[in-house]
């Protein structure tokens, strides 16, 4: 205790000074935050010639070495330590932050030039120019677009059905027993389960019952929905254990059967909140690569037969162009905004619509 | 709002025992639901213990650059293991500082937009993340790859000779650490959200600072929380496959230290997705196998943070 | 070391809400003052507002003065951390941290402030805070054992005892007996008398028999109306407050004709 009397201020206006104490004053942050930048400019692009990406990260060391230092001299140590880990803190939220800046930005202006009509349009079928005769290699990327539509809405297709049905057993009948507990913990293991094994599950699977090379659209739907599932169960799960149960009891003393209560009670009422939660769900998998590559492949034209042939995806065509050498490399680009407008789209109309039915399912 | 619609012929139904039977078919359909999911993991082990089993003694020429499956796959799943543990190790700091941000630091709007934008991070598909890593992030990482070589090389794990083109192990580790930076963060937050306001009230009212109630009250009570979103994280980063297939310039299954050389090792996730699409059916069958390890591998990570969780759940009722 | 609390024309808000209007009041030192009226009438929004605990709520803050021994404690160049640790507070549940031993709890408070403590003048306040609280007998033999252990109001007096290791001047209890048992209770009331002679202790309570037994003068607070804020009534020496208070509104509080 003494060691904090110590460093009290010398204010004699109050004449027990215990409960004062020197502070920083109140913008002291700000005030060694702004010295700091002079200091990295001055010293860095200025006076060295250093490059200018130098300076937040040399004005944000002096900041967090700086400040503290300060505070141990006029606060003492305890107070010092708060200010270095609140630094320290704010720190981690920038810096994390910053990857998704970059990538959106980088993606957004790497993306952009490639985006055309015949993009947008047309698939990678190599054609013949009538005029010059020269093999013209396709423009765009409709197919693939075609493709992880048509998949993932084939995933969602197989995964909302049992995903639901298993969120109803879980809320509804299953309650607490021992299997629905098991279930529970199943679906939080399945949550881990690696996408490319999910591919190779949909290969060992269907090559199984068909022949040794088969990779088909559909399979990449049964891989993608084993990814999907849990995100589904887990959200129905919640939505409807916040339909309150009074609702279900009303419901009940009209006589209505429990099957009828859960399909025009309970689902309804959970509707936006699950509605949510499979958009969500969407946008994980839509964006997966690594169980297409494996199980659907990669072919240059439109296949819109989810059970017969090959078919092109957003993600694979990334990935194929990225290895056909740096001259395509736009063309990946291209695909790559495409498929992060798609998922943005889908993440933020999901939770907008969280947003708008919350209050009614949060009461 | 549908009771008042139901018609009361529905209702008289109800004593004739009519719709008994549509509830006991919901039941069951409710019930073949969940069970289905139990069928789907065992068969996701089944098919690929049946597709892989001759993987596991192939022909000694595919298991390059060894000759049998178990250094072949020792060598894979250390690289896999290598390359997630780095990223964990840089990930969950932040995750620790992020989520504390949230929910200790950040007034409530801006903590939401925050959350918000960091669950954003894991919607971006991991094929962009591999070529933002490679293109942009990769080259920016270069001159602190040489400065840790040129400063640090005496440490093994800097050793070597620097890679040209910066798609190192350590650049793997970090593209990892920032997707499975929101899982973590997500765990994390709820689990400082959860300190009882008694026990932050006891710590400030001791005479504690922000921070000192955080080490006080928020940290031993979320111990396990962290330890679970760290291994859940840990899940995530063992089976990323396309963002460390584009990333890291892996010369297939090895066991090295050095971090910053061209010679990497592949991961099981990687080297699949590497060599699945060609026409080697043998090599095909190799890979499934190697797939299996990497499920059985992910499944004991994942099963052991839920267990962390389960039992800590336990001790605070 | 004991401290007197002179407040004047204290306002407390939760935002925009005004929660409490315009106290004044004198807490003498080395006494016990109670603070006694019904639930939501800000009692304890204004015992927390004595040690600062007030602010730590996002949104709430205080207007008027609050001065102990001549410092102002709402000063702004008064760190409410220093505050906090001489003014001491024992809460409505006992909150002894959950992953510390007996030990570690009474001294969690003397760590913050000194970086090393030695292991006898630990021992020695360790005993010493617990005998002031009337624990030492009960756990001298398993101070390693965890704080969670201990009976309910064996916890509430091992947060007494953590409270006063800090040495404050000024103890807040905020209804330290009503989450306990009678005979728990009772081995409380006793301890706040024995406490009585080095701390200015102030309580919060829902028992007007416990404030009667206990207190040396008693405040009451009560709502003007419902959602209005709520204020001081009365404040007046605890005889006087029970016999013959100067409000009819008090009056018909303690004769249970409240309402």
């Amino acid at each position: 205790m003494s060691t904090d009397l110590s460093d009290v201020a010398t204010d004699t206006t109050f004449p027990p000074p215990s409960l004062v104490r020197a502070r920083l004053p109140r913008q002291a942050t700000l005030i060694v935050g702004v010295l700091a930048l002079a200091l990295a400019v001055l010293g860095g692009p200025l006076l060295t010639g250093a490059s200018w990406y130098s300076v937040p990260f040399v004005a944000g060391l002096l900041l967090v070495v700086l400040l503290p230092l300060w505070s141990l001299q006029v606060e003492g140590r305890r107070a010092a330590v708060d200010r270095l880990v609140t630094l320290l803190v704010t720190y981690a939220v920038t810096l994390a932050l910053v990857p998704l800046v970059w990538v959106l930005a980088y993606t957004v202006i790497q993306g952009l030039p490639a985006i055309n009509w015949a993009f947008l349009t047309k698939d990678q079928t190599t054609t013949l120019d009538p005029v010059t005769f020269k093999q013209m290699p396709g423009a765009g990327v409709l197919h693939a677009i075609v493709g992880t539509l048509l998949i993932t809405l084939g995933a969602t297709i197989i995964s909302v059905p049992i995903g639901l049905l298993t969120a109803i057993y879980l809320v509804e009948y299953g309650a607490k027993s021992r299997m629905a507990r098991i279930i529970t913990v199943l679906v939080d293991v399945m949550t881990g389960i690696p996408s490319i094994v999910a591919g190779l599950f949909a290969v060992a699977l269907f090559t199984q019952f068909g022949s040794v090379g088969t990779r088909i659209g559909f399979m990449g739907s049964v891989a993608l929905s084993l990814l999907m599932i849990p995100t589904v169960v887990r959200s129905g799960e919640e939505m409807m254990r916040l339909v309150p149960a009074d609702l279900r009891e009303a419901s009940y003393a009209l006589g209505v059967p429990k099957w009828r209560t859960i399909l025009k009670v309970v689902v309804p009422t959970a509707f936006g909140g699950i509605l949510t939660g499979v958009m969500l769900a969407v946008s994980r998998v839509i964006g997966e690569t690594a169980p297409l590559l494996v199980a659907v492949g990669t072919v240059d034209y439109m296949n819109t037969n989810l059970f017969s042939g090959r078919m092109q995806t957003l993600p694979v065509f990334i990935v194929s162009k990225y290895k056909q050498g740096a001259d395509l490399l736009e063309l990946a680009w291209g695909a790559a905004l495409i498929l992060v407008i798609l998922v943005m789209v889908l993440n933020l109309t999901a939770r907008i619509i969280g947003k708008i039915f919350a209050p009614k399912t949060g009461r | 709002m549908n009771l008042t619609t139901t018609e009361p012929a529905e209702v008289s139904d109800t004593l004739s025992g009519g719709s008994q039977r549509g509830d006991r078919v919901f039941h069951g359909l409710a019930f073949a639901a969940g069970a289905s999911i139990m069928v789907a993991l065992a068969g996701v082990f089944i098919f690929l213990a049946i597709r892989g089993a001759a993987g596991f003694s192939a022909a000694t020429g595919l298991y390059q650059p060894y000759t049998s499956f178990v250094p072949y796959a020792a060598g894979l799943l250390f690289g896999t293991a290598l390359v997630a543990v780095l990223a964990m190790i840089i990930a969950v700091p932040f995750a620790v500082g992020v989520a504390l941000f949230l929910t200790h630091y950040a007034p409530r709007p801006l903590s939401t937009v925050i959350a918000y934008l960091i669950d954003l991070l894991a919607a971006v598909p991991s094929v962009v993340f591999g070529l933002w890593g490679l293109k942009a992030l990769g080259p920016a990482l270069l001159p602190i790859q040489r400065w840790l070589n040129e400063h640090l090389g005496f440490i093994p794990f800097f050793a070597g000779e620097v890679s040209a083109t910066g798609r190192t192990v350590f650049l793997a580790a970090i593209v990892l650490a920032i997707m499975v930076l929101p899982i973590t963060t997500a765990i994390c937050r709820e689990v400082f959200g959860q300190t009882p306001r008694l026990h932050e009230e006891a710590a400030l009212a001791l005479g504690a600072t922000r921070w000192e109630m955080i080490r006080y009250a928020v940290l031993p009570h979320s111990r396990s929380g962290i330890i679970a979103g760290t291994m859940l994280g840990l899940g995530r980063a063992l089976g990323e496959t396309m963002a460390v297939l584009l990333v890291l310039n892996a010369s297939g299954p090895k066991i090295t230290w050095h971090l910053l050389t061209s010679d990497n090792p592949a991961t099981i996730a990687s080297n699949i997705a590497q060599n699945f699409q060609g026409e080697n059916i043998d090599l095909q069958v190799v890979l499934l196998a190697t797939g299996l390890v990497l499920f059985v591998f992910t499944f004991l990570v994942n099963f052991a943070a839920r267990w962390v969780v389960i039992r800590s759940e336990r001790k605070f009722q | 070391m004991a401290k007197s609390i002179d407040v004047s024309d204290l306002n407390i808000y939760y935002g925009d809400f005004l929660a409490v209007e315009g106290v004044n009041m004198t807490v003498k030192a080395r006494s016990v003052t109670a603070f006694i009226g019904p639930s939501g009438c800000g009692k304890s929004t204004f015992l927390r507002s004595l040690n600062r605990m007030h602010e730590v709520i996002p949104g709430a803050r205080v207007e008027g003065k609050v001065v102990v021994d001549g410092q102002s404690l709402y000063d702004p160049s008064v760190d409410p951390v220093a505050v906090r640790r001489q003014i001491g507070m024992v809460f409505q549940r006992p909150n002894p941290f959950p992953t510390m031993s007996i030990y570690d709890n009474v001294l969690a408070g003397k760590r913050l402030n000194a970086k090393k403590v030695k292991k006898s003048e630990a021992d020695a306040l360790v005993e010493k805070s617990l005998r002031g609280a009337n624990l030492w007998s009960e756990v001298k033999d398993r101070l390693d054992k965890p704080g969670m252990g201990l009976s309910g109001g064996q916890q509430q007096r091992l947060c007494i005892a953590r409270a006063i290791a800090v040495e404050p001047e000024v103890l807040l209890m905020d209804e330290p007996c009503s989450a306990l048992d009678p005979i728990s209770t009772s081995a409380i009331e006793d301890l706040i008398h024995e406490l009585k002679s080095d701390y200015t202790i102030v309580i919060v309570t829902h028992n007007m028999q416990q404030a009667a037994r206990v207190s040396d003068d008693t405040g009451f607070f009560n709502l003007k109306a419902t959602g209005e804020p709520g204020h001081l009534v009365e404040f007046n020496p605890t005889k006087k407050m029970f016999t013959a208070p100067d409000n009819d509104a008090t009056e018909a509080y303690i004769s249970g004709r409240f309402g």
